[in-house]
């Protein structure tokens, strides 16, 4: 069992945990991943490292609540124990002085974009990043983007904090402006689609940090692959980094969407349960 | 009691084993084979003639002592029949379920020149589950060596090392990937053929008697290296038996639609997750209407067969599941048991038949399968006869999933940083067949890691060889590199 020792919620959705984890915690690098299961009855769901601290033998993951599994996890305090926490999982972020690098975190990746965002600065690359969410509420982490950049643009979509725009404006005007050596763009399958699509005219390498559906997390399943222009390849272990430019983004938002109907059955049956509980 | 003469014994028809009815069993995920009762067991040990030179035992790849524990089982002496089987086999719940039988101690029996052969895997079974049941006779845990081991696999290979290593009272621990031990048992082979309780009852118990510790959630590659775990953790010797997990697709156009999965994914969600008790688990498992698995080894039977019973649970009408095979029914490779099982409960097979592409609707889900019929060639490599494809014959067949069951190979996560590890070009590990010796000092493997993708029981075999020599080693009897 490995237990919850910090519980911390940021705006309406987001909610972040630390994990008691040393013997994950001596090899995480970032971009890699765990797995994790809440109990006997729960799936194994897939969640990339958002901070590992070696020194307290800690793993820090953030989640935001859009599925029965996400959802339990949120109503977990800390004390409380998961099943399982499997890491860490993955190829680590290939971390070099590439120069001048971009770092996009939309929405809850902001967690993963910063400590791919740190290291590419401890390395010497000249670091800009630009954080984006629907809405000011679901913005975080500001301040530690900045200490680890050298540039930070904010942008919600409503407008309600910093620039009214979607993460790829300022990101198509820096690559106009300047020499950009390579982007990291990490968030909803969408966003790196369209980031993929703003770099792609450039010639600008990009990386994405692929969230498939998975169930093993080492390359046992394969239902986690992704189709690229040289072949499928397996999320959890070719992955889960992968270069933008040659993944079919219509065919992974499709697999993303494979399991709807039973992701609502499983909130129903859910909420039913806790509401049984609740009367006893 | 008077003594029967072998005349008496050999006149004993063999007995057939309680099975669920097909049409019951196809709707649930209950055993499909019951066991025998005390009286079954005691009639079909009464057919044993003890051989002077007994064949079954040349058969068996661990060398069970058959005459010796059928003996003791017919004079009444189940704990004496348990203390012997388990002097070769730590496992017999499991392997008198899974053991290809027909080709291995039974197809040596000489009973089986004439008539039957004695049914030594239902015998096995019935001592196993007893033992399970009652504890007769634990494994006895000698006094420390103070050597370790790190046992990196928990399925049949490193199981059976493992136990064979505490046994000499060697300390080892179990690393294991996943939340549960048992590796196939678990995750692969279906309840319905080998239930869990049994796998993790033979594990327990074993573990408990020998102190072995349980690592799960280990993935060694990631977590540990195999270089770690040698030269920082304290392990005096490492044994791989990591199996072959990964699945293989086949390489045409649609094969990365929805609904196409690997029997490997299929199986996990079903087996291990319990997607079948869905949504009291959280894990889901679709099934299709109209489902093909694409070849016809003992992974694909299984696939097809689960198959049915979700469909069955959730009262599909007009569901089907077929079994797409590119050779004949001479050279179906699953256990003959299998075959016959996924026959009877209604599978549908389509032999000499090989797919060229999958067809998706505007959701990128599995909308059909263009297939082409075959005939068969030359014998191959493997020495089954190859299928050449017969040019014009492409058909379309109507299937809404389809399950890839083609063979595994190994999983190279474990091969991280682990240099002077020798692999062949299918990705095994270059091991001595004997010893499990491997090119690296103080690494030894065995089972599907070396041999690619075969039974339980040759994993086993592969185990039990490897943890002779392990303990030959740590006694300093031997050193290889």
């Amino acid at each position: 069992m490995y237990k919850i020792l910090e519980k911390e919620v940021l705006g309406d959705i987001n909610k972040l945990m630390v994990i008691e984890a040393p013997e994950i915690a001596r090899k995480a690098q970032p971009g890699q991943f765990i797995i994790l299961r809440i109990d006997e009855y729960g799936e194994r769901i897939p969640l990339t490292i958002a901070d590992f601290d070696r020194e307290a033998g800690t793993i820090t993951i953030m989640f935001q609540e859009v599925g029965k599994t996400t959802m339990q996890l949120g109503t977990l305090e800390p004390g409380g124990e998961l099943a399982t926490f499997a890491g860490p999982l993955g190829h680590p972020t290939e971390i070099e002085d590439y120069g001048t690098v971009v770092c996009v975190g939309g929405g809850t990746s902001i967690a993963i974009i910063y400590p791919i965002a740190r290291a590419l600065k401890q390395a010497g690359n000249t670091v800009i990043s630009i954080i984006g969410a629907r809405n000011k509420d679901l913005l975080f982490w500001e301040d530690r983007m900045r200490a680890v950049s050298d540039e930070l643009i904010v942008c919600t979509d409503d407008g309600s904090h910093g620039r009214k725009a979607l993460v790829t404006e300022p990101l198509k005007e820096l690559l106009e402006q300047r020499a950009i050596d390579r982007v990291w763009a990490i968030g909803p399958a969408i966003m790196m689609k369209f980031c993929a699509a703003t770099t792609e005219p450039f010639g600008v390498p990009t990386i994405v940090s692929l969230n498939t559906i998975m169930i093993d997390g080492t390359g046992m399943c394969g239902g986690c692959r992704v189709q690229l222009t040289e072949g499928a390849k397996f999320v959890c272990a070719d992955g889960p980094e992968f270069d933008a430019h040659k993944v079919d983004w219509d065919l992974l938002l499709a697999r993303q969407r494979f399991y709807l109907d039973e992701e609502k059955q499983a909130i129903e049956h859910w909420e039913h349960e806790c509401k049984l509980e609740a009367m006893t | 009691m008077t003594e029967l003469t072998n005349r008496e014994r050999m006149k004993i028809p063999r007995q057939e084993m309680p099975t669920q009815d097909p049409g019951v069993r196809r709707t649930n995920y209950d055993e499909v084979a019951l066991g025998f009762t005390p009286e079954l067991a005691q009639q079909e040990a009464n057919r044993c003639i003890q051989c002077k030179k007994p064949k079954c035992v040349e058969g068996c790849p661990v060398g069970v002592p058959i005459p010796e524990f059928i003996k003791a089982l017919r004079e009444g002496d189940i704990e004496g029949s348990i203390r012997t089987m388990k002097e070769k086999n730590n496992l017999p719940a499991i392997c008198g379920r899974v053991c290809p039988q027909e080709t291995q101690c039974e197809a040596m029996c000489v009973l089986g020149k004439k008539g039957k052969p004695v049914a030594i895997g239902r015998l096995e079974r019935y001592i196993g589950d007893y033992e399970l049941t009652h504890r007769t006779c634990p494994l006895e845990r000698p006094e420390s060596t103070g050597k370790h081991v790190a046992v990196v696999g928990t399925g049949p290979a490193g199981l059976t090392c493992a136990v064979d290593l505490g046994r000499q009272g060697h300390e080892v621990v179990m690393f294991e990937s996943l939340h549960s031990p048992g590796g196939v048992l678990v995750y692969g082979i279906p309840e319905f053929r080998l239930p869990k309780s049994v796998v993790h009852a033979e594990i327990d118990y074993a573990a408990e008697c020998l102190g072995i510790r349980v690592h799960t959630d280990a993935v060694i590659g990631r977590l540990y290296t195999i270089d770690e775990l040698l030269n920082e953790e304290g392990f005096d010797a490492v044994f791989l038996g990591t199996g072959a997990g990964l699945p293989s697709f086949l390489r045409i156009p649609g094969i990365n639609y929805n609904g196409v999965l690997s029997a490997n994914e299929f199986l996990t969600r079903v087996n291990l997750m319990k997607g079948y008790r869905f949504p009291e688990y959280d894990t889901p498992v679709k099934v299709g209407k109209k489902v093909a698995v694409i070849g016809a080894g003992n992974v694909a039977m299984d696939a097809a067969r689960c198959s049915l019973r979700l469909q069955a649970l959730q009262e599909m009408e007009g569901a089907a599941v077929h079994i797409v095979y590119r050779r004949s029914p001479a050279e179906v490779p699953a256990r003959v048991e299998e075959f016959h099982h996924a026959e009877e409960e209604g599978v549908i097979f389509d032999f000499l038949t090989n797919p060229v592409e999958i067809y998706g609707d505007e959701n990128k889900v599995v909308s059909g399968m263009r297939c082409i019929r075959t005939e068969l060639g030359e014998p191959d490599d493997s020495g089954r006869r190859r299928p050449i494809p017969i040019e014009g014959s492409e058909f379309d067949m109507d299937v809404d999933m389809v399950i890839m069951a083609l063979g595994t190979s190994p999983n190279p996560i474990v091969f991280i940083d682990a240099g002077g590890l020798e692999r062949s070009r299918w990705g095994t590990i270059v091991a001595n067949e004997e010893t499990g010796q491997t090119t690296k000092a103080r690494v030894w493997a065995g089972g599907d890691v070396v041999t690619g993708a075969a039974t339980v029981i040759s994993a086993m075999g592969a185990g039990k060889r490897a943890a002779a020599d392990i303990d030959r080693y740590l006694e300093g009897e031997s050193s290889p590199w």
